[in-house]
């Protein structure tokens, strides 16, 4: 049983669970929040403390039931949230971020810079918490009250320990569970004074099995914390324990019904308790004596969610945050990636193979068969389709991120900038949501620091004092659009104009378009700050964020108007595996147009198909429509059969654009699985991958986007 | 008999027993380590990929992967291998950065497996021999031939060959260390 298994995933909840809380934080500063907010803080703050103490995380328990601790006097409207407490349990979320990251690294020892900034934020944490929690004495008051009828003639234990009773279930360590970490972790929440470990259960040495559990603990537990408290150490194993926790203080009686409860001979198991210091034999004794009459009717066992006793003090009901909890998680299932893949790639496979017996049964004229090859691709398709939806992702996680972000760096520039996020249901490929989030976090933070302006420069030019960023998201011809905006300065043309003749990027004269000196940017060490500041300006950013975008297959383009504001727009693919595409031949070799680029496909006139003629360009519908060849694009070799030759044109959009591709061919729509060229291929413009046709052949995927910009600079030079 | 092995080093001693597969490329014998060869297939239908260099002859498809396949003459400058009867492409994994990378290599006719032991293998002249240097790893003598053994991760880098690293094929050799 080897429960670090089980540590990244600890990792990955904690993760989520702290970024529900940030969440809730800045919903409540920005005075979003409800008490469900606040409720969803606390819990998410109780889980990670939970699980942490179910591993042994000592550091991160130990600071996170202090911030626990102000939550729940949060919830308890003792406290309200304000900004500086606002401030505080963001940092504090952040405190337990790095030492979950101390974790994840597997650090040992202690780290002086954490520790201090742990140890400030504790004291800090402490003005919000009062002289710990009180819980004897409640607990001392509820007890009557729970046990009413019971009246003078049930006296109580002397014990100021909690007993805690754990039989634990048979499939306990099959379920992963070990129960040492759980009586571990009791002993995070006081100190264990007595324990006893039931070992009666234990067969024979032959009939053992070294996988089940036989064993059950009594202890007596000497601490301060609350009945929840206690009981929330066994979230984990309720379904695989048989769980008591008496308070100090109980009657007698209760521990009598918990011993009939627990075993066929309470006198013995009496003993037990005798052992570990919960009760005195003259207790236990008298505790037995009454003999079961009516007790049993008169006190019901405190067993597991009993709304027994002092949860008065500390209340998250079962019935209230159950609910809540579920309709938050809906009904999502945690699949491993590699096993999505695995299946991405062989439907891959099917719609290949599925081609190839289309094309067959094409070639065999066997109309029936056709028939069911069809019925098949159609559903081939839509077994692809939804496959591929499996690893599409909203975007809205990663662009509320940029919420902390905005306002940490906002505060750091004495700027007062608000995020707006549109889109954030937008859905697109989960590798492409990791991968852009680190471009995006540059540009917003370029956005802040070099677009908006102070405060007094936007009121003089008559702008609202408080800058915007923009962040949205939408599909566009069958890709998605992501585009960060500010409402600021915009980009100087002149300026940067200034900074790449500096740098020796163009020369004085050139006479460039707005769009081209924009491009400048994108240049490696191309930095326009006046000032270096710690937020961005160091100049490896923006050829960065070029590079990684187009790794990804996708385009950012700019648009600025100067005192305006700017708006950089990214393109991406929907996803990385499957597209359907249109599939043309020039002589012998055949390409794949991304469909959703293919507007529509005309003859070329007769009088058009002469290469080296004096224009390349269609009097389309009154619209002009210029074209170019494929087979000169590409620098393919001319077709031997010459009377294909530049039959067709493929008129194609791109980035708002239009035009025409001349081919020979037509061979119509295909569903394409595309399979990367490698690194060998990485320095080719214009072909985004590859193929395998239902013959067998390969066929290349062309990235009309950058071969159209390679055909542009072409024609400029 | 310890000390005298001293001097040979690591890869002498673990290329003591390597066999190598034999082939012909334009009338000359070659050889390539068998532990770096993955499979022979038949020449067959390839797909031209454009703007590569031209010892770049296309991809093929390999049970479902697309794999480039080098022209290995055209890789020693000497002009583009004419596809005949026996052409074959020899699979070869590479070692990369981003895990091992499967190459199609154009041979005008493979022929046998050989067990070439170490001492057999001599290092290769500093001149006479029409291909960069660097590409060889040592002649190796089988009874009066010498066969070319190739050193695959430099003749068959991948930065290389798709033009990434910035190594001038026609520089002159440096004198190996």
């Amino acid at each position: 049983m080897d429960i670090d298994q089980a540590i990244p995933t600890f990792l990955l909840e904690a993760r989520e669970l702290l970024e529900q809380m940030e969440d809730g934080l800045l919903q409540i500063e920005n005075g979003e929040g409800d008490g469900e907010t606040v409720n969803a803080i606390f819990r998410a703050a109780h889980t990670i403390k939970g699980s942490a103490g179910i591993f042994g995380f000592d550091e991160v328990v130990g600071f996170t039931h202090t911030v626990e601790n102000v939550l729940d006097r949060v919830r308890g409207n003792e406290l309200a949230i304000d900004r500086p407490l606002a401030e505080l349990l963001l940092a504090s979320g952040d405190h337990i971020g790095t030492l979950l990251q101390r974790v994840a690294d597997k650090a040992h020892g202690h780290d002086p810079v954490v520790n201090a900034i742990g140890h400030d934020l504790l004291g800090q944490l402490a003005r919000f918490t009062t002289a710990s929690t009180l819980p004897v004495p409640v607990a001392a008051a509820a007890a009557p009250a729970a046990a009413p009828t019971a009246s003078g003639s049930d006296d109580s234990a002397v014990t100021g320990n909690w007993h805690v009773s754990l039989r634990f279930s048979h499939e306990v360590l099959q379920h992963g569970m070990d129960p040492l970490s759980f009586i571990r972790y009791l002993g995070s929440l006081g100190d264990i004074e007595g324990i006893v470990t039931l070992q009666d259960a234990l067969p024979a040495l032959g009939e053992l099995d070294p996988e089940t559990c036989y064993l059950g603990f009594e202890l007596s537990l000497k601490s301060e914390a609350s009945h929840a408290d206690i009981d929330g150490a066994f979230d984990f194993v309720r379904d695989d324990a048989t769980i008591h926790i008496l308070p100090p203080h109980s009657p007698l009686r209760a521990y009598a019904d918990m011993l009939t409860a627990l075993s066929p001979e309470p006198a013995s198991l009496g003993e037990v308790l005798v052992r570990c210091g919960t009760l005195e034999a003259a207790e236990l004794e008298r505790a037995l004596a009454p003999a079961p009459v009516a007790t049993t009717a008169l006190v019901p066992v405190i067993a597991d969610d009993a709304p027994a006793l002092p949860t008065l003090i500390d209340a998250p009901p079962a019935a209230g945050s159950k609910p809540a909890r579920d309709s938050g998680r809906a009904k999502t299932l945690r699949v491993d990636a590699d096993k999505l893949d695995q299946l991405i790639n062989l439907v891959g496979e099917l719609v290949i193979a599925g081609a190839g017996a289309n094309m067959i049964a094409g070639q065999l004229k066997a109309r029936r068969m056709l028939e069911a090859t069809a019925t098949m691709a159609r559903l081939i398709e839509e077994v692809r389709d939804s496959t591929l939806n499996l690893r599409m992702v909203q975007i809205g996680e990663t662009f509320n991120r940029f919420q902390r972000v905005v306002r940490d760096v906002a505060r750091d520039l004495g700027k007062d900038i608000r995020l707006v996020i549109n889109g954030a249901e937008t859905e697109l490929d989960k590798t492409m949501v990791e991968k852009i989030g680190d471009p995006l976090m540059h540009l917003v933070r370029n956005a802040m620091d070099h677009g908006i302006e102070a405060a007094e420069l936007r009121v003089a030019r008559g702008k609202p004092a408080q800058g915007t960023i923009r962040l949205d998201a939408r599909h566009d011809s069958g890709g998605v659009l992501i585009e960060v905006s500010d409402d600021g300065n915009g980009l100087n043309r002149e300026r940067i104009l200034k900074k790449a003749v500096e740098k020796g990027l163009v020369s004085p004269q050139q006479n460039l378009a707005d769009e081209d000196v924009y491009k400048l940017i994108f240049a490696p060490g191309f930095s326009t700050a006046e000032q270096l500041s710690n937020i961005s300006g160091r100049g490896v950013g923006m050829d960065v964020v070029k590079k990684n975008i187009e790794a990804l297959h996708g385009s950012i383009e700019i648009d600025s108007i100067e005192g305006q504001g700017s708006t950089m727009r990214i393109r991406l693919p929907l996803t990385l595996a499957i597209i359907d595409g249109f599939l043309v031949g020039v002589g012998d070799a055949s390409f794949v147009i991304p469909l959703d680029q293919v507007v529509e496909c005309i003859e070329l006139p007769a009088g058009e198909r002469q290469s080296g003629q004096r224009r390349d360009y269609l009097n389309q519908r009154g619209q002009i429509l210029p074209y170019a060849r494929l087979r000169d694009a590409l620098d393919l070799p001319a077709g031997k059969d010459g009377r294909n030759t530049d039959r067709n044109l493929v008129v194609v959009q791109y980035g708002g654009k239009r035009a025409g591709l001349v081919v020979d061919s037509l061979h119509g729509e295909i569903q394409t699985v595309i399979k990367p060229l490698g690194r060998v291929f990485s320095r080719v413009q214009g072909i985004s991958g590859s193929t395998i046709l239902g013959s067998g052949a390969v066929a290349l995927i062309l990235d009309v986007p950058r071969l159209m910009q390679q055909v542009t600079d072409r024609a400029a030079a | 008999m310890q000390p005298r092995h001293d001097n040979a080093g690591a890869p002498a001693h673990a290329a003591e027993r390597e066999q190598y597969l034999t082939f012909n490329l334009s009338g000359e014998l070659f050889a390539i380590g068998i532990l770096s060869i993955r499979e022979i297939i038949e020449y067959a239908q390839l797909t031209q990929v454009p703007m590569m260099p031209r010892y770049i002859r296309g991809v093929i498809n390999l049970r479902g992967s697309v794999v480039p396949v080098v022209d290995l003459l055209a890789r020693f400058g000497q002009g583009l291998t004419e596809p005949k009867r026996r052409t074959c492409v020899v699979i070869v994994e590479v070692d990369t950065e981003d895990g091992i990378q499967q190459l199609g290599v154009l041979v005008d006719a493979v022929n046998e497996v050989l067990e070439i032991p170490a001492t057999d293998v001599e290092p290769p002249p500093s001149f006479g021999v029409h291909i960069r240097n660097e590409f060889i790893r040592g002649m190796g003598k089988i009874g009066e031939r010498f066969v070319i053994l190739l050193d695959v991760a430099r003749t068959f880098s991948v930065e290389e060959l798709a033009g990434l690293a910035s190594v001038a094929a026609s520089e002159p050799e440096t004198l190996a260390a």
